[in-house]
């Protein structure tokens, strides 16, 4: 296995969905690699400093206020009809997504 | 607020079930209908307080997520508030097909593109941009990082090294590392969020992954000469 074989393979490993076979050869490649084995840690670590970052939590106060917000327009309005909304032409997510991928690649 | 505009996820309240999990052989499963299941049922039935436990669950989550891929905190309370509205008027759509979360997740996400693109901000170029991403899956920065490298900023400093290094990804990935590694969910339910294939999402998470390493690399990295 290669480098570049083992990046195929990072999300995988990283998700715990990998065949035991494919494991051993990824983790043989892992210890004789420093490169990868950085690469792994300082990933593993970049979702962790992600996950353990509070600082988008609101104080509950403003949560109350946004459920009785809600519950507000709900009680108001009740569930309408099916109504077809018009409006301009907004591409689909996977057209989306792919503009956005063809914009990094460029 | 009114309802504008249609969707950018083709059909987002569309309530499709999950891609196939493989399942081990010869493994009973014995499944209860999840809670969420007669909530719902009995907000279809008009009982307003059931769907308001449901707001009370998942309000944090749509929250979180709308900020995430907005990047804004009152973008994010207007979409967090149309969600459940849209979910309340539509509540008929949903089948049970899919967890009732991920169908709140999918109009999220899709509110959220929306709101993006309104704003046109997917166009907007990040204070991250010298980091060149036409190779976003290759890795270049193989420093090693300090020790709990996080714990050489201050709170506010760190929330903002975050926040501008997740607004820099292009709305795509920041949507599926969002609700993949944030979110914490399955590449599954992530797929079906997004209205993308199994392979399309990995694909995405790895890139998404391996640019915030990189990005967040110049802040972390053990080094004599500090951040660069």
């Amino acid at each position: 296995m290669n480098c570049t074989d083992f990046l195929a393979k990072l999300t995988d490993y990283f998700d715990g969905q990998i065949d035991p076979e494919l494991l051993a050869e990824v983790k043989q490649h892992l210890g004789t690699c420093h490169h990868c084995e950085v690469v792994v840690d300082t990933t593993r670590k970049t979702i962790d400093v992600y996950r353990g970052d509070r600082s988008y939590e609101l104080p509950e106060s403003l949560h109350e206020r946004m459920r009785a917000a809600v519950m507000e327009r709900c009680r108001a309005t009740g569930r309408l009809p099916d109504i077809e909304l018009k409006g301009k032409k907004m591409p689909s997510p996977e057209e989306f997504l792919k503009e956005e991928a063809e914009r990094l690649n460029r | 607020m009114a309802l504008r505009s249609s969707p950018i996820l083709a059909d987002p309240l569309r309530d499709v079930p999950p891609p196939p999990v493989p399942q081990p052989p010869h493994v009973a499963v014995a499944e209860e209908p999840h809670p969420d299941i007669a909530l719902v049922e009995r907000a279809k039935a008009g009982d307003t307080a059931a769907f308001e436990q449901l707001v009370r669950q998942y309000e944090r989550q749509i929250f979180r997520t709308a900020q995430h891929i907005t990047q804004n905190r009152e973008d994010a309370e207007d979409i967090t508030q149309d969600v459940f509205f849209k979910a309340f008027q539509k509540l008929e759509q949903f089948q049970g097909n899919s967890k009732f979360s991920t169908w709140l997740v999918r109009i999220a996400v899709n509110e959220s593109l929306m709101r993006l693109r309104k704003r046109k901000t997917s166009k907007t170029v990040s204070m991250d941009q010298d980091v060149e991403t036409d190779e976003g899956s290759i890795p270049r920065d193989f420093a090693e990082w300090r020790p709990n490298p996080e714990q050489n900023f201050s709170q506010a400093e760190l929330a903002d090294i975050l926040r501008r290094t997740i607004a820099g990804l292009p709305p795509g990935f920041r949507t599926v590392f969002t609700l993949r590694d944030i979110e914490n969910l399955s590449t599954e339910e992530t797929a079906e969020a997004l209205g993308l294939s199994v392979p399309a999402v990995k694909s995405r998470l790895l890139r998404a992954r391996l640019q915030l390493r990189e990005r967040l690399s110049r802040y972390f990295r053990q080094t004599q000469e500090g951040p660069k």
